[in-house]
C-alpha cells in the first residue's frame, strides 16, 4: 500500500502503518485519516493525542500500549481526556493502533 | 490468577537480537497484567548502561525503553553486582531507571536492584515462570 502527499509516494505496510517512519509529517496523519473507510478530519482534539504519542515516541522509542497510554494521556491532559471512552470516541478503531497509525509510530507491540 | 514472570538477561544489547526480542516479550507480557520483573546478569548487564549509541553499527539505540517499563507496570529490575564487578562496572554506570509509586501519591522510586549472587539465586527460585534471554 502506498500514500500520495501531493505527488510524493509514501510507502506503508498492508495495515497502513509507515514503512519508514522518518517519512512522517502532519500532512501524511491527515491523509491517513482521509483514507480511512469513514475518512475522518482531524481536528485540534485528534492532533492533541498525536503530538503525544511522537513525543512519547521519542522519549521512549516504542508506541506505548492502549493502557499505557490511556494512562499517560491522564497524567498529562487530565483525567477527562486520560479514559477508553474519550480515546475511543476520538480514535473508533482503537486508540493505539489507529492513533499510532496517524503519528507515523510503529504498531503498538503487544497489539493482534 | 497473575503468575511471577522474571525475564532473565544474559547477553550484550547489540551484537544479538536477545536482549530486543526480550525486551518485546517482557511489553507483551505486561500488557496481560502478569507480576514481571527483569533480571541482568553476565553481558546482560551491558543493556541498561547509561549513554548507549549504536549509531555507528547502524542499530537503533533501544535503551530509552527500559524507562517506560514503570509505566508497564515493571517495578522490578534486579542486577547481579558480581556481574557488574567482573566488567569493572558500578551500579552507577547504569541508567537511573526509576517507576512511580500508585500508592505513594506517585513518588518516584528507584526500579534497579543490585543483588548478590546468593539473593539472585533466591529470586529466581521465587518464579512461577523463567525466560532465559
Amino acid at each position: 500500500m502506498a500514500l500520495d502527499i501531493g505527488g510524493k509516494t509514501i510507502a506503508t505496510d498492508e495495515e497502513g502503518y509507515l514503512e519508514n517512519l522518518n517519512d512522517w509529517t502532519p500532512e501524511v496523519a491527515t491523509a491517513m485519516a482521509l483514507a480511512e473507510e469513514t475518512p475522518v478530519a482531524l481536528n485540534d482534539e485528534h492532533w492533541e493525542i498525536i503530538n503525544f504519542l511522537r513525543e512519547y515516541y521519542e522519549e521512549y522509542q516504542i508506541a506505548p500500549a492502549v493502557r499505557v497510554l490511556t494512562k499517560a494521556v491522564g497524567k498529562r491532559l487530565g483525567a477527562d481526556k486520560g479514559n477508553s471512552k474519550y480515546l475511543y470516541s476520538l480514535f473508533p478503531y482503537g486508540p493505539g493502533k489507529q492513533a499510532c497509525k496517524y503519528a507515523g509510530l510503529p504498531k503498538p507491540t503487544g497489539c493482534v | 490468577m497473575a503468575k511471577k514472570f522474571l525475564y532473565l538477561n544474559r547477553k550484550a544489547p547489540y551484537g544479538s537480537v536477545y536482549a530486543l526480542e526480550s525486551l518485546e516479550v517482557v511489553l507483551i507480557a505486561a500488557a496481560f497484567e502478569q507480576e514481571v520483573s527483569l533480571a541482568f546478569l553476565d553481558d546482560g548487564v551491558y543493556q541498561i548502561a547509561k549513554g548507549q549509541n549504536p549509531k555507528a553499527i547502524g542499530m537503533k539505540n533501544f535503551s530509552p525503553t527500559y524507562n517506560a517499563l514503570g509505566d508497564y507496570g515493571i517495578t522490578k529490575m534486579y542486577v547481579e553486582r558480581e556481574s557488574l564487578a567482573e566488567r569493572g562496572l558500578t551500579e552507577d554506570d547504569l541508567m537511573p531507571i526509576v517507576y512511580e509509586d500508585e500508592d505513594d501519591d506517585y513518588a518516584e522510586k528507584p526500579s534497579v536492584q543490585v543483588v548478590s549472587r546468593m539473593e539472585m539465586a533466591q529470586i529466581m527460585a521465587e518464579q512461577d515462570v523463567t525466560f532465559s534471554f
